[in-house]
């Protein structure tokens, strides 16, 4: 069954010329409620670091280094915002946005936040789940 | 440039004046090399007006007492040689004007020098006495009263010559993005200054206020420290304070204050 299928590695998502990434990333459909906690929690997402959304309201504190999410969800498309989450960069070249589904490329990578070299393989900063549950989220902020 | 000083917190508030006497440049134009940014301003410009108060009177700056600190260890004699800094210097305002131009090319030593590496090598070479750790607190204190002596004087660097190479350097680390949220000190302190990143106020990141005492931690903190706490926070693995990429980054960043004034030690949140 589709649900117990391996996710997605990062380096196997396909992401077409626009940025966009079709497949889900796990085949289990995307749980929004907790998709807005990962979004506002400073240890998963944070999100909100940089986004305001009115929906995000019961998390202090909206940075503006990026655009306000209210109303995203009419923006774009399921696969589009896949793409934008999983790794931004391939929508908006040289974008600020981090890549949240991404494990190599980086220069002087560090282990989380502790400033030290990493000591095993990095992984993604979210899991392919986490990122479908955002996506669901995401696509229910309508104006 | 002017929509962003206009946007900060320091706009309407009182220009900085410490002690009423000695007037601080928050900003002013930027110096020629700098590409994106036409107007510089010191962190000071961005702080809340309970904090920016702080600092317009000494006995309000927590920062202070580190430079009284200072200025005993200044008339210490320590080391083999029997000297202090008294011996050789006099009194600490004949370095009025040296934090101002540091970092600096050291010709004999062939090297761009901080104020720490200098105040080492004084210890060391002239005093017979044992370094201090690069970010130390009595290092961090000596380096303010440097800086207190020279408050109100420009900041002006030299970037040419001999330091060309460190600058260059320090440029390119200063645009890298590092880490694995990839990000450079330009995406945060150029292309977000006066945006709030989460419930932070971003600045410039101007160096011309340190050392700075920082009520969130309540001492003062040197600039090598603040770089490793924003390159840190780039889940990066970071530089140490006093490696030479720290001292060309600080080289770099002066010189991006260049005609801000001298303004440590300043008080941050
Ligand atoms: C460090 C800043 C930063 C962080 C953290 C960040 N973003 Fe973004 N995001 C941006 C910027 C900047 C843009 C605009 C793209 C551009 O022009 O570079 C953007 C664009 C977007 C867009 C498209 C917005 C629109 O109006 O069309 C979405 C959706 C989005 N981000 C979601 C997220 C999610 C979900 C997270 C966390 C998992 C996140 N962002 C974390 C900076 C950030
Ligand atoms: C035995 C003499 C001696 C002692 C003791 C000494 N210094 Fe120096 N210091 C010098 C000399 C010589 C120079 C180089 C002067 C020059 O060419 O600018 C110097 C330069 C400096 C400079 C840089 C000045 C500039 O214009 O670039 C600083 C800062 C400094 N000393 C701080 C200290 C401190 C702080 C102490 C005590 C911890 C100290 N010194 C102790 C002799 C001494
Ligand atoms: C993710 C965002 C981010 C990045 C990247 C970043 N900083 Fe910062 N930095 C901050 C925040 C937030 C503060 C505290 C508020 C302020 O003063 O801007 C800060 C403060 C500073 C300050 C203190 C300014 C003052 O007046 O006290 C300096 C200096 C500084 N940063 C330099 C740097 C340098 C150099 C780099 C690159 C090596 C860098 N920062 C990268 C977010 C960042």
């Amino acid at each position: 069954g589709i649900a117990a299928a391996e996710p997605v590695a990062p380096a196997e998502v396909q992401y077409d010329e626009y940025g966009a990434v079709a497949q889900s990333l796990t085949g289990v459909a995307g749980d929004p409620a907790n998709g807005k906690v990962i979004m506002g929690t400073k240890s998963k997402g944070n999100c909100v670091s940089c986004h305001a959304a009115a929906g995000l309201a019961e998390f202090p504190f909206h940075g503006e280094v990026g655009p306000v999410l209210d109303g995203v969800g009419d923006r774009w498309n399921e696969a589009e915002m896949r793409g934008i989450v999983a790794n931004a960069k391939m929508t908006y070249e040289g974008t600020i946005m981090p890549a949240f589904y991404k494990t190599e490329g980086y220069i002087r990578p560090g282990d989380a936040y502790t400033g030290k070299a990493p000591t095993e393989p990095l992984g993604p900063l979210l899991s392919a789940q986490d990122i479908e549950d955002v996506v669901a989220f995401l696509l229910t902020l309508k104006e | 440039a002017l929509a962003s000083v206009a946007g900060a917190e320091g706009h309407g508030a009182a220009p900085l004046v410490i002690n009423g006497d000695i007037e601080i440049v928050t900003n002013t134009a930027a110096p020629a090399h700098m590409e994106n940014i036409s107007t510089i301003q010191s962190g000071w410009e961005f702080r809340t007006p309970d904090t920016q108060d702080l600092q317009r009177d000494d006995f309000d700056n927590p920062g202070m007492l580190g430079v009284d600190d200072a200025r005993e260890t200044w008339a210490t004699v320590e080391g083999s040689e029997g000297k202090s800094c008294a011996s050789c210097h006099g009194e600490p305002e004949t370095l009025a004007g040296v934090k101002a131009v540091y970092p600096k090319w050291n010709e004999d030593a062939g090297e761009v020098r901080t104020i720490e590496m200098q105040i080492n090598a004084c210890r060391t070479e002239n005093m017979g006495a044992e370094a201090y750790g690069y970010s130390d607190g009595a290092m961090t204190d000596m380096s303010a009263l440097i800086s207190s002596v020279s408050r109100g004087l420009p900041v002006n660097v030299a970037i040419d010559g001999p330091a060309q190479a460190t600058w260059e350097q320090g440029k390119e680390l200063y645009y890298t993005r590092t880490g694995q949220l990839e990000l450079s000190c330009a995406n945060c302190h150029e292309d977000n200054y006066d945006n709030l990143i989460r419930a932070d106020h971003l600045s410039q990141g101007q160096i011309n206020g340190f050392p700075v005492y920082r009520l969130n931690n309540a001492k003062l903190n040197s600039v090598h420290d603040r770089f490793k706490g924003c390159v840190r926070d780039t889940r990066a693995e970071t530089y140490k304070p006093g490696s030479p990429e720290f001292v060309a980054l600080e080289l770099y960043v002066a010189s991006r204050g260049n005609g801000l004034s001298v303004e440590g030690p300043s008080v941050r949140n």
